[in-house]
């Protein structure tokens, strides 16, 4: 990362040679890098959709895609996006127009921020910021309010019950996986995300915090909305929840954003509980993307082979079985670091 | 001009016009919308302040608890947010002169207390430190200030269930 230091410092020496305000560049910088995760979430997103389509047709005995493209149908995502880019732009009539179209924006935004905090390898994080995991958890409740957007300004009885049941999940299931994650917290003694992985050096956090993991893995999945917790889009009851009016390109940002989320959530589950970058022999980025969709193969694994919960069993799960176990977690943790005297 | 500043108007104008929004809306669950963009704002100036945590505490508690709760409470009560509201009511005289006191207020206070320039932060981590004096000095109005949102938690609580046994 030294050479990439100097590299920054000579852009910048370049801009004020020429008597440029130091903002430019800065701006410049900002951009770039976030045009870069852009363009990587787009892509990871189009192979997770793919991956997830072969996944599924493998596990009910089927092929999935297999033409577009020729191998495997590996462009089906590619001719996907195409075609929902060129789709007409549709706002039902009876919609509140102005948030109909701001709330995929809100809920793209969230889930992009989110990246900023994700540490791919050594130094190649956006902004290693001392709050790390607070800033995840505090700026994807942001996403519930995106979706709330939607489901009410699509003016439809379903996408308000999907609004509402995505609001009632997240904000229950919120509450265990912040109390999961404060056991690596309190371990490492810091909530910044290179900080945790630099201390899981001789050991994963995955081992003395499997109860944690576990917690966390189950609430993230629920923070998703993907089976077995997707009541907020249940198919069978609610057509798909609160995104039922949307179409064409502001369907494709809900999607990028679920997505997205995905790739977030099981990124951060890499670095809190599975070591982050550490790994033998490969680069440090390739294992962390390694494990990161090894968790999203996961995720996918388990949205194949479970049922839909119901809405009481939700409930029931997230505050009567998962908030006891993440403050058992949270206190035996505790526990053995006053007995460490640490 | 830094950065920073630009940031810092930038987002100055943006939370001053989502709190007007806030004020100015007819339907009710634009207001809210409106107020969640606002509270937003107030985060970025946070953490334009150094103060990280308060930023994330800030969009953590008003964002995704307190406005949700809003919008939750607007859409189950199902006329309120079809019909629009009355911005104005006949209090508006009362409420000019308090508004103008209170602005003229913090803006004498603010050329008067504060130096033109403030000495930078000596403390690095300042999340850290927060949270030790939190539970070393601070931490008898600590735990008051937990006991009492325990306290009106249970209530809460009592009172839902009552009316649930009334019907």
């Amino acid at each position: 990362m030294f050479e990439f230091g100097q590299l920054m410092e000579s852009f910048y020496d370049a801009f004020s040679a020429r008597g440029i305000p130091l903002f430019v560049p800065q701006l410049i910088v900002m951009l770039a890098v976030a045009t870069a995760v852009l363009i990587f979430t787009a892509i990871s997103v189009m192979f997770m959709v793919w991956w997830e389509r072969k996944i599924s047709a493998h596990i009910q005995v089927r092929f999935g895609p297999m033409r577009v493209g020729g191998w495997h149908g590996w462009a089906q995502s590619i001719a996907d996006g195409v075609k929902l880019l060129l789709k007409e732009d549709i706002v039902p009539a009876g919609a509140d127009r102005l948030v109909f179209v701001l709330a995929p924006m809100v809920v793209f935004a969230a889930s992009l921020a989110s990246f900023v905090i994700i540490p791919f390898g050594p130094g190649l994080i956006a902004g290693d910021l001392n709050i790390g995991v607070l800033f995840y958890i505090s700026i994807s409740s942001l996403t519930v309010v995106g979706i709330i957007m939607a489901g009410w300004s699509s003016n439809n009885k379903y996408s308000v019950l999907g609004a509402i049941r995505s609001a009632a999940q997240a904000v229950s299931y919120e509450v265990p996986l912040v109390v999961s994650v404060i056991g690596v917290i309190m371990t490492v003694g810091s909530m910044s995300m290179t900080r945790i992985v630099e201390a899981q050096q001789g050991m994963w956090f995955v081992v003395p915090q499997l109860l944690g993991f576990l917690i966390y893995l189950t609430a993230a999945i629920a923070e998703c909305n993907r089976t077995p917790f997707d009541i907020p889009e249940a198919e069978s009851e609610l057509v798909a929840g609160f995104h039922v009016e949307y179409s064409g390109m502001r369907f494709a940002i809900f999607f990028l954003a679920e997505y997205a989320n995905m790739f977030v959530v099981s990124a951060i589950a890499t670095t809190l509980f599975l070591g982050g970058w550490h790994g033998p022999l490969l680069p440090g980025w390739l294992w962390f993307l390694l494990k990161t969709y090894f968790i999203i193969f996961l995720m996918m694994w388990l949205r194949w082979t479970l049922a839909r919960l119901r809405v009481d069993q939700l409930m029931n799960l997230g505050w009567k079985f998962l908030l006891p176990l993440a403050f058992l977690n949270m206190g035996i943790t505790g526990l053995i670091l006053v007995l460490q005297g640490q | 001009m830094t950065v920073t500043q630009v940031v810092f108007f930038l987002m100055a104008a943006f939370t001053v016009g989502a709190a007007l929004l806030v004020v100015s809306a007819k339907n009710l669950v634009h207001c809210a919308i409106a107020l969640v963009f606002a509270f937003f704002g107030v985060a970025a100036l946070f953490v334009l302040l150094d103060a990280e945590f308060l930023a994330a505490a800030q969009v953590l508690l008003y964002v995704g608890g307190i406005t949700i709760l809003m919008l939750f409470a607007i859409m189950l009560t199902a006329r309120i947010s079809a019909r629009g509201i009355k911005i104005m009511n006949e209090q508006v005289g009362v409420a000019a002169v308090v508004v103008f006191a209170i602005a003229g207020l913090l803006a004498y206070a603010n050329l008067k207390g504060f130096p033109a320039a403030v000495p930078p932060l000596t403390v690095q981590d300042n999340t850290a430190s927060l949270g030790t004096l939190l539970l070393t000095t601070y931490v008898l109005p600590f735990e008051v200030v937990s006991l009492l949102l325990l306290a009106a938690m249970v209530g809460a609580i009592i009172l839902a269930r009552r009316e649930r046994g009334k019907d």
